[in-house]
């Protein structure tokens, strides 16, 4: 079974789960709130985008640093990957740069300001949208493979080659997935017609999400040999089946949750982990590559010494992150006070 | 070829106008927060209400400074691998985990202590919030620690071998790429600046309400008058000191980098008996010469040597394909010196108001403040390309030619991207600017709102969690806690 191939407990391994840990923390994070930004664009009543913002207000810009240690990582533990994607991706990151400095300051510059509102909310959506539409054409464009010339250490694509159907795709399915995310949000965060909204547009999201996981579950195996090879031979179509299985029973769990049991608080939790099945499932298709079919973890990986240097760093401090970032979460456990918050 | 000449120079223009951006915010928040961190333990030390007023009328504007630092630093940690990704395979494994420790001890400091130190001071009592306090100026240094030992390398590399096969830069002994030859005299003569830019920023502000409340016939405030003296102290020592950093930092880069000394001197012919020092000129590559130059015989030789007579080398020593371009780097050299040197006159016309008694009164000092609030940024500005274009053509000093460290992107491409940086960041950037001056040109006044009691502002920093705040934030009391 080619997933066993080359597993060992090494440094580079150790940093690949790192920086894979931080996008993820990243992606489930920054998901909810950017989804929260682009359910904005239908909510329109005054008070209830001010609850909605008041619901991330004290964590989203914590989420986003995370965003800084995943493409920080990347360049110390793995120079030569970070090479050979940024360029690749030079559009879409770029976008979303721009995007989430839009957004950013449309969080803090919308209270200021009576007469200028309408255009920072528009600011806000527009550049949720773009970053969660930016972020999964990204990756789409990344399992789709990246041109790499022969001496296998430069980018030889053009600068339109993310464009693809399949990235457009995934992009799509990045920013429906991050929607379900902030519905399941707002349902824990909020109370009476917006949770129940929510609710509903929550079991659409979810739908939308689960059709999306399928579509691009189904293409990715044709995009390169490897993928194929990995899902649909040997010991990988029980892995599939088992991963198909998995997502159909948290969708019907998530139904249940939202429905039957009207649960405030599970459908996030159940959309966090339907993410997180994802997350692993994209991990497998592609370990041990960090380019894919390219370029492995070990052939991009930095120097042992420098693995060592940034390891006593990352050990000390990321541990007490998390802990303050669980700690942040705790404080703000609960329902948003609408008499409270932001303004 | 021309296009690929092209794609080169629109990178390094879309770099060099991101990251003077981003540098702007954090060379003014170093010096405030280390600022801040005075006042709170003043306001500890003497119970002076003038103290906790001007700690909680600047903190709005750091807060506000701060996030725009952070959110225009994300762009940077990602243009070295959109735009220069050779440049990142190959230095990566030796600059990255400095970098690395950079975005780390930066994010550790917003996630934590940024905190605590704007919105918790009656949450956690007034020793750990003084602790914060400190923490977010030792950590704004912290950070600046480690991008300038990056930057540092970039001019002097060291500790490193360079594998055959890929190119790649290997480090060897990291204590020796941290600190690499010019990173001491860089560290100090940066932070330093930052410090001076801050002064003046604060010393301007302070001028501008003790004009206004003359013009007015009031008397301004304690905590005005508290912050143009003490703005003026720093401008009467910091400056002195810095001309002092930047003469050993000039020594240093002579020993290093001589090439750049010789643009920033305009001295494109070598003096075998004695350099000038040139004050004035216009410099000429194609011709090798300095067009219309004036200045004074022998000095140059004196400043960087130590002796009228001794000689220095000129461009004509260094391959034409080696040099940086002069003009540019001779004109910021010489911006950098006047407003370093003007600074000085400041805080000797302050000292000289001082010694008169007429601090609060000279409303001809008071002007020149006002004028000269901006006058760090400048500077630092100035010094930055001098020291970045000099550099040039290398991204890493004599080892690896800028024109072979970009990324392999179309020309269109950058182009775009540059458009769509300059439009958003004046629109965005701007507004934030905006924001804070506003803030500006309001005098501090007895008993200053707190942060949290504004915080319906753009003052939400990234990564600040301003925890329990917003379960409380119904009308209470002003002066409860603090």
């Amino acid at each position: 079974m080619p997933l066993a191939d080359g597993v060992s407990f090494d440094l580079t391994f150790i940093w690949a789960f790192l920086i894979a840990f931080a996008v993820l923390v990243y992606v489930v994070l920054d998901g909810f709130d950017l989804g929260l930004g682009m359910l904005f664009a239908v909510e329109r009543r005054r008070g209830d985008r001010d609850i909605m913002m008041n619901s991330v207000a004290p964590v989203w810009d914590g989420n986003e640093t995370w965003l800084v240690l995943g493409g920080g990582g990347l360049l110390a533990a793995f120079p030569l990957a970070y090479a050979l994607i940024l360029p690749a991706l030079y559009a879409p990151l770029t976008a979303m740069l721009l995007a989430l400095i839009f957004r950013g300051v449309a969080f803090e510059f919308r209270w200021r300001t009576e007469r200028w509102r309408s255009v920072w909310d528009i600011a806000f959506i527009g550049g949720s949208t773009v970053a969660s539409l930016a972020q999964g054409i990204a990756l789409g464009a990344l399992l789709q493979g990246i041109d790499i010339d022969e001496g296998g250490r430069t980018y030889a694509g053009g600068w339109w080659d993310w464009l693809t159907p399949f990235s457009l795709t995934v992009g799509v399915a990045v920013a429906i997935g991050y929607m379900l995310l902030g519905a399941t949000w707002l349902i824990m965060k909020t109370t009476d017609g917006l949770r129940e909204r929510m609710r509903r547009r929550a079991w659409f999201l979810g739908l939308g999400t689960v059709a999306f996981i399928g579509i691009v579950s189904l293409w990715t195996p044709f995009l390169q040999e490897g993928y194929y090879s990995r899902w649909f031979q040997g010991w990988g179509i029980a892995m599939a089946g088992f991963v198909a299985l998995a997502v159909l029973a948290l969708a019907a769990l998530l139904f249940r949750a939202l429905h039957v049991q009207r649960h405030d608080y599970w459908p996030f939790f159940i959309s966090l982990a339907i993410f997180a099945l994802c997350f692993i499932g994209l991990g497998v298709s592609m370990f041990p590559y960090i380019v894919p079919t390219e370029v492995t973890i070990y052939e991009a990986a930095a120097p042992r010494n420098a693995q060592i240097f940034m390891l006593i760093g990352a050990g000390i401090l990321i541990p007490i992150i998390l802990a303050y970032t669980a700690y942040a979460y705790w404080v703000f456990r609960g329902k948003v006070d609408p008499e409270a918050g932001y303004h | 070829m021309l296009a690929s000449f092209d794609a080169v120079l629109l990178a390094r223009i879309q770099f060099a106008f991101t990251v003077s951006f981003h540098f702007l915010f954090p060379a003014f928040t170093i010096g405030l927060a280390s600022y801040l961190a005075v006042l709170n333990g003043l306001w500890l030390f003497t119970k002076d209400h003038k103290y906790l007023d001007l700690f909680r009328y600047w903190v709005k504007i750091f807060a506000l400074a701060f996030a725009m630092g952070v959110v225009s630093g994300i762009v940077m940690s990602y243009q070295f691998g959109t735009n220069w990704s050779v440049f990142s395979d190959r230095a990566g494994p030796v600059i990255g985990a400095p970098m690395a420790y950079e975005v780390l001890s930066a994010f550790f400091l917003e996630a934590g202590f940024l905190g605590i130190m704007l919105f918790g001071r009656d949450r956690v009592g007034p020793a750990l919030h003084m602790a914060a306090c400190a923490a977010v100026a030792f950590g704004t240094f912290f950070s600046a620690f480690w991008i300038l030992s990056v930057n540092s390398w970039m001019h002097t590399p060291a500790g490193f071998s360079i594998d055959p096969q890929t190119g790649q830069f290997l480090p060897e002994d990291f204590w020796k790429v941290i600190f690499n030859p010019s990173f001491p005299y860089r560290l100090l003569h940066t932070v330093t600046a930052a410090y001076l830019t801050t002064a003046f920023i604060v010393g301007g502000v302070g001028a501008w309400h003790l004009l206004r409340r003359r013009r007015r016939r009031e008397e301004a405030s304690a905590a005005t008058r508290t912050m143009f003296s003490m703005a003026m102290w720093m401008a009467v020592i910091v400056a002195p000191l810095q001309i002092f950093l930047g003469d050993l930092h000039g020594l240093n880069t002579l020993e290093h980098q001589p090439a750049k000394v010789m643009a920033m001197e305009g001295h494109y012919q070598s003096y075998p008996d004695g350099a000038p020092l040139y004050l004035f000129g216009i410099p000429n590559d194609r011709e090798q010469r300095l067009d219309y130059a004036f200045g004074i015989p022998k000095l140059s030789s004196l400043i960087l040597r130590h002796e009228l007579n001794a000689p220095m080398a000129g461009l004509d020593t260094v391959p034409d394909a080696d040099q940086p371009p002069v003009a540019i780097v001779f004109w910021a050299f010489r911006i950098m010196v006047a407003l370093g040197f003007a600074m000085l006159g400041i805080g000797l016309w302050s000292l000289w108001a001082r010694w008169r008694g007429r601090l609060f009164e000279d409303s001809g000092l008071h002007r020149a403040a006002v004028l000269m609030a901006p006058s760090g940024l400048i500077a630092v500005l100035a010094g930055w390309i001098t020291t970045e274009v000099g550099r040039q053509p290398f991204t890493v000093y004599g080892l690896l030619r800028t024109s072979d460290s970009v990324a392999p992107l179309a020309a269109p491409a950058v182009g775009a991207s540059l458009i769509a940086f300059i439009v958003i960041y004046f629109a965005v950037f701007g507004a934030g600017t905006f924001y804070i001056l506003r803030l500006m040109g309001r005098p501090p006044v007895f008993d200053e709102p707190r942060l949290k009691d504004v915080s319906d502002g753009p003052i939400r920093a990234a990564g600040i969690t301003p925890a329990p705040e917003q379960t409380s934030r119904r009308p209470q009391d002003p002066r409860k806690g603090e």
